[in-house]
């Protein structure tokens, strides 16, 4: 390993994880860590494994080598309902969010709160109003009106409506699959601003991205997959943004398109 | 200045909801505009419109289709439709005619009887939806078939006629017609009990929608099955639980009909289905599901009584009815759209 060791036990741990559906690798030999208040960002083309990274993380697949960690205890998720438990929280691109809804139903459906008793037991309106507000805020999100339907947000608002959701359900790390890439420019920017409050609320953030200009700014650890094995682990210091381009897109297999280019358009 | 402001405010890219729009949100705005220029329309234009006798009239025309409608608009919301909700109030009449006149079975246990079936039909209903993936308009349409046919053959094959005669001398018809089929004064009106139904129904499933779990479960199944089972609502509990309520509904105006006139039809609430659908998208629910409200779908029931009572008061050709209520269709559709392009969803 080339990253730093941190002294305290990372909230999450891998060490050479693998997978495999049949005969086929998905994934191989991939060891990380996450620790409080730490973005591991995991970039890789299509087919570099992520997914399959995720969904051992997420508890909807097991992983068929290796040890997963969590808190320096081994752990093997038999369902995503096991990952939440011991705080290992998922946000899909689609978010799991009823459109149509008001920004609080949404933020508390399926766990809403309740006072009273038998006939009379009902929502706690109140109560679920002012959370979601304090909770919106501390990841840095002033809503004007929380009764607006989530729908009338913006993609990055409700992506972090989604990781607040998680954090206030008791996350303590959070794998977002892909927030940024059905994004525009301006729209990731406040995505990448989100995971950055989230960072310093001491969560643990996994940041899955083919877009090293977005895991750059954010992230302290850099794991770069291709063909479902690791083609490097850097934390911050050790690469510069142009160097992970370089080696995600393969390298020396850019370069030689780009000279190929550049003779077909006569330069 | 003015140009920073909007750059800065641009990235949420939301155009700020002017008061008007907002308002407009509220699902039941459009009916209720609607109802009131109705009623101000035939209580101008005729005599009776507004006599207590008038009014007591179209109440109570409006509080059979307006129980109906506030059970079908919670499914509706909930994302399905039921096509035999209007057989169902047949069946379970049918039901209880038929076995205390024939074989003379008490008069309550029959009423019990009666709504464990529509309850069962009801859980069927929605077993069969969430089972198979089938379009609910399929699987219910299936069902008000079956139900018609039923409720013609068995009635038939059981009495020797088509309607349920002889009910006003079964032991114990006074004692229940006090709560199904009775009237009081009320402000000069001779008010049918029904509209006490209908009025409470409103109020309770107006507050089961906004006010307790269920209720947040039915807009969240209706707005999006996929999201509501990802955070853990018990979806297919939900779902079955509104076809129940649906029939149970059915079974409620069932007898509400049966201990007012005292006899029943073996056609009784066939071609009713769609009106309550109708009164519920005219009252705001989406056809799709995810939103809407009981209240609305009461004022959609309104509005359809005043018509069709003040029809009737004007001295019109009562035909002009269905071509109302298609155009009241339409532009609640029409109004429906807009709000869901404010809402900037789907």
């Amino acid at each position: 390993m080339t990253g730093k060791i941190s002294s305290v036990t990372p909230i999450l741990e891998m060490r050479d994880i693998g997978k495999t559906y049949g005969s086929i690798i998905a994934l191989q030999g991939v060891s990380a860590s996450v620790g409080e208040g730490e973005v591991l960002c995991v970039l890789g083309d299509n087919g570099a494994g992520k997914s399959t990274f995720i969904k051992i993380l997420a508890g909807a697949h097991q992983h068929s080598g290796g040890t997963l960690l969590v808190y320096g205890k081994e752990r093997r998720f038999s369902s995503p309902r096991e990952a939440l438990d011991v705080g290992i929280a998922t946000v899909y691109q689609d978010l799991a969010v009823v459109p149509l809804m008001p920004v609080w139903r949404n933020f508390f459906l399926g766990s809403e709160m309740t006072r009273g008793v038998g006939p009379f037991r009902r929502l706690d309106v109140k109560a679920m109003r002012t959370i979601t507000m304090e909770e919106l805020a501390k990841m840095g999100i002033d809503l004007r009106d929380v009764d607006q339907p989530i729908g009338t947000l913006s993609g990055g608002e409700r992506q972090s409506v989604a990781v607040a959701r998680a954090v206030y359900f008791g996350a303590k790390i959070v794998i977002l699959d892909e927030p940024t890439s059905a994004l525009g420019v301006k729209q990731a920017g406040v995505v990448l601003k989100y995971i950055a409050h989230a960072r310093d609320r001491g969560l643990g953030v996994v940041f899955i991205t083919h877009n090293p200009h977005h895991a750059y700014p954010v992230g302290d650890r850099f794991l770069l997959l291709k063909r479902g094995t690791i083609l490097g682990d850097f934390t911050k210091s050790e690469i510069t943004i142009e160097e992970m381009t370089r080696l995600m897109a393969g390298g020396a297999e850019l370069e030689a398109l780009a000279h190929e280019l550049e003779r077909s358009t006569g330069k | 200045m003015t140009t920073t402001a909007i750059i800065s405010g641009a990235d949420e890219r939301i155009p700020k909801a002017s008061p008007l729009i907002k308002m407009l949100r509220r699902p039941e705005v459009g009916a209720a505009v609607a109802a009131l220029a109705i009623f101000v329309f035939f209580s101008l234009s005729t005599q009776t419109f507004l006599t207590p006798a008038g009014v007591s009239t179209w109440l109570y025309s409006s509080s059979l289709f307006g129980i109906m409608a506030v059970a079908v608009a919670l499914l509706m919301i909930g994302g399905e439709f039921d096509l035999s909700a209007g057989a169902m109030t047949g069946t379970t009449g049918l039901i209880v005619g038929v076995i205390t006149t024939e074989w003379g079975v008490n008069i309550w246990l029959a009423m019990v009887i009666a709504l464990l079936a529509a309850l069962a039909i009801g859980a069927g209903n929605g077993y069969v939806v969430m089972k198979t993936g089938l379009p609910s308009f399929i699987v219910t349409l299936a069902t008000f078939f079956i139900l018609q046919g039923l409720n013609l053959a068995v009635t038939k094959l059981i009495t020797g006629t088509v309607a349920i005669q002889g009910m006003s001398v079964v032991p114990g018809f006074d004692a229940v017609k006090i709560f199904f089929g009775s009237s009081f004064p009320f402000l000069g009106m001779d008010l049918k009990i029904s509209v006490v139904w209908w009025v409470i129904l409103v109020a309770l499933a107006s507050w089961v929608l906004l006010r307790t779990r269920a209720g947040n479960w039915i807009f969240a199944v209706g707005g999006e099955v996929t999201s509501s089972r990802q955070t853990g609502v018990p979806v297919m509990k939900t779902k079955v639980g509104l076809f129940m309520t649906t029939a149970g509904a059915g079974w409620l105006v069932g007898m509400l009909q049966l201990f007012d006139v005292s006899t029943v039809q073996a056609t009784t609430g066939i071609g009713q289905e769609f009106i309550y659908i109708i009164c519920a998208v005219v009252g705001g629910c989406l056809l799709t599901g995810g939103y809407g409200s009981a209240f609305g779908a009461a004022l959609g029931a309104l509005i359809y009584g005043m018509t069709l009572q003040g029809i009737v008061f004007a001295q019109w050709d009562n035909n002009w009815l269905k071509a109302f209520l298609g155009g009241m269709l339409l532009l609640a559709v029409l109004v429906n759209l807009y709000v869901r392009r404010q809402a900037g969803v789907r």
